[in-house]
């Protein structure tokens, strides 16, 4: 079982997710982007909340200006050691202004978790014995940065600049 | 003797605190490993990341030497780890770290926390991330640089460090930078490399290569950018790292390195796509490098203030005279020199040094040397800020070492990677090779006689020990579970960059000695006057090295 972290709390996971050959349920839902290819014109009409499930070779720049339909990008991560849902969740926010959810899904480590915050990420599907406790811990590790990212956190640059 | 501090970067309380953090954080993760809560597949990616590597016998860990510069104080605290926690010695490697073969995973956190109380650490000198950045060891006293790499080295060493985005790339990342036209940092053999240059109009800037390695498919780095700006060069490392971490291949760990993914898009594309990436993160202007920054970095690198000196080199006996002519390199001030003590005594483990060694080599540097040394990619120790008059007393003392061998270029000066003793990669034992091959060509009037020659020694296809850049490389193979070796000829890590062509099947260990002793009679027989090796088997082919290599055994 997994549970939704999102806002640094447990939180209800609104959205049921949709087989490709699966009827449309009503209400939130995610589909995979083969899905939104094939149905594009119905799902873009619906009124209530979309998500999309991205698999890791899967760019969002795919989805160009629909980008904005959506409430919710789901990035997997098949394996841990495949980092390239960290560019997509950075390229959401940064070059497509992104504002919605960005979920992580699939197998990631705890060690990541804070590497997928700085990115971009604001929800995340863990395993159940992921603690909110464990959570808060993984983004405090590290007090500060020496990158910007995606977080809008001050860097060391900026620190020094500024003291 | 007191402790000099040398003009090199000085963290504040941020870096202090960044790497105290990040200690403790690995030191969880070891924790977590110890108590079974992370499994060792899971362990892996977390504890290379941070230096350690499961051996043959052992951990390893290996500890970063950011661009290869060293203070006395640091060096002290390399020899007291190696004393407190290895079997008293260290391994300098060829890209200018150094590494223990005997730690023990329950010491690893304190050991860190010895680091971290000298300023180092491990961070990132293993793993599928952006590497400890390397630097031309002469830097800050070379006669032919433009500017001294080792700020923009710090600056790259920051940004990397810990970066989001770039800690799972598909393969690891190395960078490389250089002040000066002639290389001496091996540029074309990284994932990108940066040299420092002067564009028409006499601005500074950086011309940006990426795509070269070594491994089972070499490749020599291609220009990506003739000039970047100086402070847009974060902005384009970050845009290269972006296109790799999108596109190169996770299904198949020999084809994961930018090489394969600059090769398969082909030059034009990787730089339009890089060029994409560049302006709109330029444009977003986050990581511009400020001109204060540049400066601030800038400033730890001071040139130290020479004295005024005459420039004559003394007498000191024809041992003294011959160590000048190979080990000892024209500095940019009137009466010093670059002294490079090479760690390549004939029948020692090349980059070895034991903790008595490193303490002595670090009271050489505190009064010699402005406190300071380098480590280089060739696995020696550079003291680069030496007046002229001392050296006769730095050789005497690198006598009682046994650090004095006069082959810094020479045949005996050999790069070798630890192999199959240590290494559970390997196919094959790469010092016990350089160790003959050193024996064979002990006599030194034998060595200056033949001249500048690099011999590079891997133990397998991964090519740790640079073979494909030797003049001659060996590369150690498993033949039905017989060690062989195979040779290379015209391999170059230098300005003329080459990667070398195999001569064809290999020779038995007790072969390959006597098969690169045939090759280097050929090159004696046909070189023109001041002819390198190199440059005669570039002129005259494969063709008859190879027939003399294996003249013995078709008799």
């Amino acid at each position: 079982m997994t549970k939704l972290i999102k806002s640094g709390a447990y939180a209800q996971d609104a959205y049921a997710p949709v087989d490709d050959d699966a009827a449309l349920p009503d209400g939130a839902i995610i589909v995979s982007l083969a899905r939104f290819q094939k149905d594009r014109e119905a799902l873009l009409t619906r009124n209530t909340p979309l998500g999309i499930r991205l698999q890791s070779h899967e760019t969002p720049e795919t989805l160009g200006e629909d980008v904005h339909h959506f409430a919710l990008v789901a990035l997997e991560f098949p394996k841990f050691r495949d980092g390239r849902a960290f560019s997509w969740a950075r390229m959401l926010r940064t070059r497509l202004d992104f504002t919605g959810e960005i979920r992580a899904v699939g197998d990631f480590l705890y060690d990541q978790v804070n590497y997928q915050h700085r990115v971009g990420f604001d929800a995340w599907e863990v395993p159940d014995n992921f603690t909110i406790e464990m959570f808060n811990r993984a983004l405090s590790e590290m007090s500060s940065v020496y990158q910007p990212s995606a977080d809008g956190k001050k860097t060391i640059r900026e620190l020094r600049a500024g003291r | 003797m007191s402790e000099v501090t040398p003009n090199m970067y000085r963290y504040d309380e941020f870096d202090a605190e960044f790497v105290a953090e990040r200690t403790a954080q690995f030191s969880e993760q070891v924790k977590r490993r110890l108590s079974g809560d992370l499994t060792e597949d899971q362990f892996k990616p977390l504890r290379l990341m941070n230096g350690l590597y499961l051996q043959l016998h052992a951990y390893m860990l290996r500890v970063a030497v950011p661009y290869g510069t060293l203070s006395s104080r640091q060096m002290r605290m390399l020899a007291h780890i190696a004393r407190k926690y290895d079997r008293g010695y260290g391994h300098f490697t060829t890209r200018q770290n150094i590494q223990y073969n005997w730690p023990k995973l329950v010491d690893v956190p304190a050991i860190l926390a010895d680091l971290a109380s000298v300023e180092m650490h491990a961070i990132q000198t293993s793993g599928n991330c952006i590497r400890n950045v390397t630097a031309d060891h002469f830097a800050g006293a070379a006669a032919d640089e433009i500017e001294d790499p080792r700020p923009l080295a710090e600056i790259v060493r920051q940004w990397s460090s810990l970066h989001p985005e770039f800690v799972f790339l598909p393969r690891k990342f190395k960078i490389a930078v250089s002040g000066a036209p002639n290389d001496r940092a091996a540029l074309a053999y990284h994932d990108m490399a940066v040299e420092i240059v002067k564009n028409a109009e006499g601005l500074t800037g950086y011309k940006v290569f990426v795509g070269g390695g070594m491994g089972r498919t070499p490749y020599i780095a291609q220009v990506i950018s003739d000039f970047v700006e100086k402070h847009d060069i974060l902005a384009f490392m970050e845009a290269v790292l972006r296109v790799y971490n999108q596109q190169g291949r996770r299904d198949n760990i020999y084809k994961a390195r930018i090489k394969i993914l600059t090769n398969a898009l082909g030059i034009e594309e990787m730089r339009r796509q890089v060029e994409r990436e560049f302006v709109e993160i330029k444009t977003r202007g986050a990581l511009q490098v400020p001109q204060e920054e540049l400066d601030r970095i800038t400033a730890y690198f001071a040139a130290p203030t020479f004295e005024a000196l005459t420039d004559e080199m003394p007498d000191a006996g024809p041992d003294f005279a011959n160590w000048v002519k190979s080990n000892v390199s024209q500095h940019r001030a009137p009466g010093y020199a670059i002294a490079t003590i090479t760690l390549k005594t004939p029948g020692q483990v090349p980059g070895d040094a034991s903790a008595d060694q490193m303490d002595t080599i670090a009271d050489l540097m505190d009064r010699f040397s402005l406190g300071e040394v380098r480590v280089s990619h060739e696995q020696n120790l550079v003291l680069p800020h030496v007046r002229k008059r001392d050296l006769p007393a730095i050789y005497a003392k690198l006598k009682e070492l046994d650090f004095a061998s006069a082959n810094a270029g020479l045949i005996t000066d050999i790069i070798a990677c630890p192999g199959l003793d240590y290494c559970d990669l390997a196919n094959a034992r790469s010092i016990p090779i350089a160790q003959r091959i050193a024996k064979k060509f002990e006599d030194l009037e034998r060595q200056q006689a033949i001249g500048e020659l690099k011999i590079k020694i891997s133990g397998c296809i991964n090519a740790c020990g640079h073979h494909h850049a030797g003049h001659i490389g060996i590369l150690g193979v498993d033949k039905k579970g017989v060690e062989f070796y195979q040779l290379l000829l015209g391999g170059s890590g230098a300005q003329d960059a080459s990667i070398g062509e195999i001569m064809g099947p290999g020779f038995g260990e007790d072969e390959i000695a006597d098969a690169v002793e045939r090759v280097v009679e050929v090159y004696l027989a046909q070189r023109k006057p001041d002819e390198r090796f190199l440059d005669t088997y570039r002129r005259i082919g494969m063709a008859p090295f190879k027939d003399a290599a294996f003249q013995k055994e078709a008799a």
